[in-house]
């Protein structure tokens, strides 16, 4: 399980990208990979497309970030999602926090 | 021996450290080779207890709790290894390492020495070099243990304490929860005793009106704070339900109340039904769990989706209590489950998933309901006794609603004799209509009457269905004929809806008169709506057990009442309710309300 962060070129962008199992172990990288970047990020990316799973504590982790880019004013968008992961997504109805693709 | 001895060494070893001076019993009953290995270890900074041969080895260790043991083979009285084994014994949990002295070089001699339970050898003779290293390095291996001993027990320790609080939150979670109606004839259950620290929740309540509410839910989370979580949902989904709120009153709270109190990152999926037995239907919301189901007596099976986001996600302003109705007949059952039951995982690291639901709820039958069928499936599948620990499910058959009757009910009762005469007049107006329910308050006033809360389900008839009837047919106009079809039903309530929005200038309006002689007494309830009314005095319209203008529910209410009657242009009904402390209320209250 890792999970790698980078910025856009304009730095303004940070794509958070999950390999494998997204569940409790990876809390605390998660957290790192967004809370210690600066003030010129407004655009979240988390990059599902070499993640497997997801449990509930993922989800949860995931509004954590929510709240942390602004809540409802906040912009992170899911992407590259399996079917598998994005049933877990949509039983949750994330859809309605989340630009899911 | 002497415990008392023991305990103080214990505290005064409690902060030694690497390279304090160690005390080391050298035994061998050669004069000359012990005074040797004296100096040499003394050189080294330590204390040096000096015996003769084993015998005497062990009697200066049960006085003297020596760090490190050096044992001569072949001695008179005891042996080393004798020594050794009593040495051992003595020191229980303590490593307290034994090093034998020898110019043996027999490979089995040497074996038997470390099968007595020494640790090591020193050959004579002897290496000054040699003899510090090993001393320095059994003393880093016996702090080492020590560390390791006491980070045991006291992981020890707290893994006890941690069980005798979960016992503890688990008794007072059974307390708030105990008053559900889970053992219903119509409820298959399956929950684990510790499911709580699963994060898993089910409730059932009875309503005051008949039927029933039931919340199964799965907290994100294990342990306390998952359970911390369930305990305010207990309350208030007990309180709410059997005080006569509705499906979404219940939600909006239960939402609010977590969004409040818990951190972001923890929230509740849960599904919230809502049974009328009486007019054959259920209202569903489902906010996270993974799809129930509603298996027809037929064999058709309707799937009931997750279409909100969980409890305790979204701010009271956004959250969305709207329910998914269905009609249902005898013979139904709806079925729900925690994740647990489609994230089973066998020895393979498969999981459960949708296929295998599907085909165990297809191998139930009449002997082997839907339920016991998925549980036995998934124990199959997970080969593993114990994987029912995290699954919690719940399957309620649609039944007739006089199979329920018995349901115990349990308003809160006051303390107090209660009011015996009085008047309440109460109206709501506008739009209020569209968006408050006053029949928990008025139940609840009403409640304050010991005799009534006997017969709080008649009483709450009464007053629910002269609101509906006021509000449906009278406010909004609605003809109650559009529910006998099924597309008729699905028309009454979107139509409903639509004009529950233009309810403005609109009023209805409660009388409640009570008095009592002590042993009997009588409830009028008069209802009043600002709808036109109709001429009650034809006779074919007026027919009250008749499916008219005025619905089967006024037909209800005079089954209930001594009389029923209209006033004023119709839009006025009076009931009279009588009770009789001689008399049984046809739905029974709890045996300790019956008591007062």
């Amino acid at each position: 399980m890792a999970i790698q962060s980078r910025r856009s070129e304009d730095g303004r962008t940070l794509v958070i990208s999950i390999d494998g199992r997204f569940d409790f172990s990876s809390h605390q990288s998660f957290r790192d990979a967004y809370e210690h970047g600066d003030q010129q990020v407004n655009d979240y990316v988390i990059d599902m497309s070499d993640t497997t799973y997801l449990d509930s504590s993922a989800l949860g982790m995931l509004l954590l970030l929510r709240d942390y880019a602004g809540g409802d004013a906040g912009r992170v968008r899911i992407e590259n999602c399996n079917s598998d992961v994005k049933r877990i997504l949509s039983i949750s109805n994330f859809e309605q926090l989340f630009s899911i693709k | 021996m002497d415990e008392r001895a023991n305990s103080v060494d214990a505290a005064s070893e409690a902060d030694e450290a690497d390279g304090d001076p160690l005390r080391i019993i050298i035994a061998d009953d050669s004069h000359s080779d012990r005074l040797i290995l004296q100096a040499m270890v003394r050189r080294l900074g330590h204390q040096v207890i000096l015996a003769e041969d084993g015998y005497e080895a062990v009697e200066l260790f049960r006085e003297h709790h020596p760090q490190i043991v050096l044992l001569d083979v072949m001695m008179p009285r005891m042996d080393g290894m004798d020594a050794a084994r009593h040495i051992k014994a003595l020191a229980g949990d303590t490593l307290v390492p034994v090093i034998f002295l020898t110019s043996l070089s027999d490979a089995d001699a040497l074996a038997r020495c470390l099968e007595a339970g020494g640790d090591d050898f020193l050959s004579k003779p002897y290496n000054r070099t040699i003899i510090e290293a090993k001393i320095n390095a059994f003393n880093r291996m016996r702090l080492m243990h020590r560390t390791l001993s006491v980070q045991r027990d006291l992981i020890r320790a707290h893994n006890e304490q941690l069980l005798t609080e979960q016992d503890i939150a688990r008794r007072v979670f059974e307390n708030i929860a105990h008053t559900g109606c889970l053992d219903a004839p119509n409820i298959n259950y399956h929950v684990s005793p510790m499911s709580v620290f699963n994060g898993d929740i089910l409730f059932a309540c009875p309503r005051p009106s008949g039927g029933m509410n039931v919340l199964i839910g799965d907290f994100t989370g294990h342990g306390l704070p998952a359970a911390i979580g369930a305990m305010p949902v207990a309350e208030i989904f007990y309180g709410m339900t059997s005080k006569g709120f509705h499906s979404g009153d219940v939600l909006r709270e239960i939402n609010q109340k977590l969004a409040r109190i818990l951190p972001s990152d923890m929230f509740c999926c849960a599904a919230f039904m809502e049974f009328d037995f009486h007019s054959g239907s259920v209202n569903v919301w489902n906010g996270g769990l993974p799809a129930g189901f509603l298996l027809r007596k037929n064999g058709r099976r309707d799937s009931l989706p997750s279409t909100h986001l969980p409890l305790g996600v979204l701010s009271p302003e956004r959250f969305s209590a709207e329910v998914q109705q269905y009609r249902v007949n005898v013979g139904d059952t709806v079925l729900f489950a925690t994740d647990g039951v489609l994230e089973a995982e066998n020895h393979d690291a498969d999981m459960f998933g949708d296929a295998r639901l599907h085909a165990a709820l297809d191998s139930a039958s009449g002997q082997r309901p839907p339920l016991r069928a998925l549980l036995d499936s998934v124990s199959d599948f997970t080969g593993d006794q114990q994987s029912g620990d995290d699954l919690t499910l719940v399957s309620v058959d649609i039944v007739p609603a006089a199979d329920l009757e018995e349901l115990p009910l349990r308003v809160a009762a006051s303390a107090l004799s209660g009011p015996a005469h009085w008047v309440c007049e109460y109206e709501v107006t506008g739009e209020t209509l569209a968006n408050f329910n006053p029949l928990p308050l008025l139940l609840h006033i009403c409640m304050e009457v010991p005799a009534l809360r006997r017969s709080s389900g008649e009483v709450y008839t009464v007053l629910s269905e002269l609101y509906t009837n006021a509000l449906e047919h009278g406010v909004l106009e609605l003809p109650s004929d559009w529910k006998d079809s099924a597309e008729g039903f699905g028309r009454y309530y979107a139509e409903r809806e639509r004009r529950l929005k233009s309810t403005g200038g609109h009023r209805i309006r409660f009388r409640l008169e009570h008095e009592t002689t002590g042993k009997e007494g009588r409830l009028k309830v008069i209802c009043q709506d600002t709808g036109a009314g109709f001429n009650y005095t034809d006779q074919k319209r007026s027919a009250l057990d008749h499916d008219g203008y005025t619905g089967r529910g006024l037909a209800l209410v005079r089954h209930l009442c001594t009389s029923v009657r209209h006033l004023g242009a119709g839009n006025e009904v009076e009931a009279e309710y009588h009770w009789s402390l001689n008399r049984q209320p046809e739905v029974k209250g709890s045996p300790d309300n019956e008591s007062r």
